[in-house]
């Protein structure tokens, strides 16, 4: 059985009643009997946009995490109602660019074939709930965030109460010291740890990128586990009374928090939490164990004697070993490894997958990683549970299909928004960024030497693309009719976040990349052994980063 | 006041199409009318209304062109982008054509 979670029969109604509803709006637009007006909002509400070139439609993956037969239907979608690809986002969805309105009705017939659907990925609503990708498998994990995440999914999916909050809403969820899942830039960051032996919650609020980036503050350090929802309803409350109606653009819950102070949110929140606590919203420990049942691990084998194949073959094959190095990680179960796949081959399209792509994922992940696939927020994918034996045959299955670049978390491995040849709401283009920086910097050994690098590139300062929590931050803007790229350092989405500062005077498309290369210079001059990039600049300051830049200019 | 052309999406299928002189909405912006002055461009929108009544687009609005050569080009990034597609392709094509 795959570690998913997986629909009763009161899902599936409401996927399909939703498909059966959403194609009777279809038609009655495509009839004249709904204007565009009044069929817009009920498009968006199943994740259809209207972009530069046609709909693009977004399709939900809960807490990233998709079966073999999953991915296989997403490939066919690509194949049958888009050009052949995909487009993997920071949310751990997937988004396709190319989609047909008349079209979608049979497309969501198709998704909700294999449970999967649109639904709140658009709207001002609780979005798709999004976990630590490598949840489940990781050795420094205390337990496997998607069981919360999944209990949150389960309350939020169409709360009568939270379907018109003032802004749209983005939730988060960890379950171990290390933050994959940038907590403090959502709008909701919730941290399993323990005390005493008990699980229990860190509840941070207020964290958000787009036109004005926060940092979430600490509301909670210890939410005991049985009190998560009805804490969660409380902070919504709040917000939904109290966040700001008026002004689009102060209405996400980070202004809300910033305005009143951490502390006197947090002291409405309590108040609120006071009536509602001893109510229906308790988490009984029958429930988490009821879903967690959903998330068992898969019947890994006793591998008590390490299948060592793989470092022999390391041993005598540099590019194996490399790609061991940097594309695997330490799994909880021994015997077993995470493989990191990598969306960003040198050049590529950061996000992108083919229809046979996706396909070749899932016959790998059938063999080898119990029918399970990941989405990561920095636009990967993950093989979550790979025998060590099995790693060789693996990098050389991933390697036929271009997806065994060993760069993941080095310099070329960018986050990059689908900016202007795709968004309709893009300043600049921000992909064709993304693919000179990563060809500019593609010399391996050299990335190595660079060490964990995050450059990430939005279109606009709607920051889609994660530029304020990039070591290296890309931002496109336009002025008078041209691109223009300003720079931030020193932004970091870990459990240490900060915000990037705007470094200098912008760059034009062909400097920002100079820019970027002289940046890994200095950065190499002025390190200490072993230091990387970001504990560097928090040593240094911007200055010498600027010198460099903006010197004898 | 600049040369203007009236661009829309297609209702059906989302994709850019611009308004030309036969009245038809099409993919080309080479072939879409041009409008040389206000009363011009106001008739353009005119027609475009008619057409989403008549449910073949949505969201049509002027875009600015230059028509030099008598057939438009877009003028700015943006236009030009929607008007021949992404800058970048897609990773099975291939990146030399
Ligand atoms: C197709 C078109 C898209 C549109 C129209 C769009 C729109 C927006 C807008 C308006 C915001 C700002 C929200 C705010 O500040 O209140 C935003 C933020 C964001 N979007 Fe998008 N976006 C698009 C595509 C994407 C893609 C492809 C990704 C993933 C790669 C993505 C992920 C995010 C993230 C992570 C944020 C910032 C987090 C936050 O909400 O504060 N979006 N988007
Ligand atoms: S950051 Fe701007 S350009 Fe990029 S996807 Fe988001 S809205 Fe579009």
């Amino acid at each position: 059985m795959v570690a998913i979670y997986h629909y009763d029969d009161a899902d599936r109604t409401l996927v399909r009643e939703r498909v059966a509803q959403f194609r009777d709006q279809v038609d009655r637009r495509l009839s004249g009997a709904l204007t565009e007006e009044e069929f817009r909002p009920l498009r968006l509400m199943n994740g259809l946009y209207l972009q530069l070139h046609a709909y693009m439609l977004r399709v939900a993956i809960p807490y990233g995490t998709v079966s073999a037969d999953q991915m296989r239907v997403l490939a066919a979608i690509a194949r049958r109602y888009d050009r052949d690809y995909g487009h993997f986002t920071t949310r751990q969805n997937i988004q396709f660019n190319w989609i047909k309105l008349e079209e979608t009705p049979d497309l969501l017939h198709d998704l909700a074939q294999v449970d999967m659907h649109a639904i709140q990925t658009s709207g001002n609503v609780i979005r798709n709930v999004t976990a630590d990708h490598y949840a489940g498998a990781a050795a420094d994990e205390l337990d496997d965030s998607r069981i919360y995440a999944e209990i949150i999914r389960q309350w939020s999916t169409l709360h009568p109460e939270f379907s018109f909050l003032p802004r749209k809403f983005k939730i988060a969820v960890t379950a171990s010291a290390t933050d994959r899942a940038a907590l403090k830039v959502h709008d909701i960051g919730v941290r399993l740890h323990e005390r005493d032996g008990a699980p229990g919650f860190e509840v941070m609020v207020g964290g958000g990128q787009g036109r004005t980036p926060m940092i979430a503050k600490t509301i909670r350090d210890f939410l005991p586990e049985h009190d998560l929802l009805s804490y969660l309803e409380a902070i919504l409350r709040v917000y939904n009374r109290q966040g700001r109606r008026d002004n689009k653009y102060k209405a996400r819950i980070k202004i809300l928090v910033h305005d009143l102070g951490a502390a006197a949110f947090a002291a409405k929140v309590e108040a609120e939490w006071a009536e509602i606590k001893d109510g229906p919203l308790g988490l009984p420990e029958a429930e988490v164990a009821r879903i967690r049942h959903h998330f068992q691990p898969p019947a890994f084998r006793d591998l008590d004697a390490p299948n060592s194949l793989h470092v022999a073959k390391a041993r005598i094959d540099p590019a194996f070993a490399r790609w061991l190095r940097i594309n695997t990680h330490a799994h909880k179960q021994p015997g077993y490894a995470i493989v990191d796949v990598s969306l960003k081959p040198v050049g590529g399209i950061p996000g992108d997958a083919t229809a046979d792509q996706m396909d070749a994922l899932a016959d790998i992940a059938a063999q080898y990683s119990f029918d399970e696939i990941r989405v990561t927020h920095t636009q990967n994918l993950v093989l979550p549970h790979v025998e060590e034996g099995a790693l060789h045959a693996v990098w050389q299955a991933l390697g036929r299909h271009g997806l065994a670049t060993p760069n993941v978390g080095l310099a070329s491995d960018i986050i990059s928004c689908p900016g202007m040849d795709y968004c309709s709401l893009a300043t600049a283009r921000s992909i064709p960024i993304a693919q000179a920086i990563s060809t500019r910097l593609a010399d391996l050994d050299a990335q190595e030497d660079l060490g964990v690098l995050g450059i990430k590139i939005s279109g606009c300062i709607n920051a889609c693309g994660h530029h304020h929590v990039g070591h290296i931050g890309i931002l496109g803007l336009e002025k008078n009719g041209q691109e223009y790229y300003q720079l931030t350092l020193g932004g970091d989405p870990g459990a240490d976040a900060s915000l990037g500062e705007v470094i200098g005077k912008s760059f034009s498309a062909g400097g920002i990349v100079d820019a970027v290369e002289k940046i890994t210079v200095a950065y190499r001059a002025l390190r200490t052994p072993g230091e990387a990039f970001i504990d560097a600049y928090r040593r240094l300051g911007p200055a010498p980063f600027k010198e460099t830049l903006y010197a004898a200019a | 006041m600049t040369t203007q052309v009236v661009s829309a999406n297609r209702l059906d299928n989302g994709r850019v199409v611009y308004l030309a002189p036969s009245g038809q909405w099409i993919g080309a912006l080479s072939e879409a009318e041009v409008a040389h002055d206000a009363t011009a461009a106001e008739s353009l929108l005119h027609r475009a209304a008619t057409a989403i009544i008549d449910r073949l687009i949505v969201g049509p609005y002027l875009i600015s062109v230059t028509a030099a050569t008598g057939r438009p080009q877009a003028e700015r990034l943006r236009e030009q982008i929607r008007a021949t597609g992404p800058t970048v392709a897609p990773a099975h094509h291939d990146r030399a054509a």
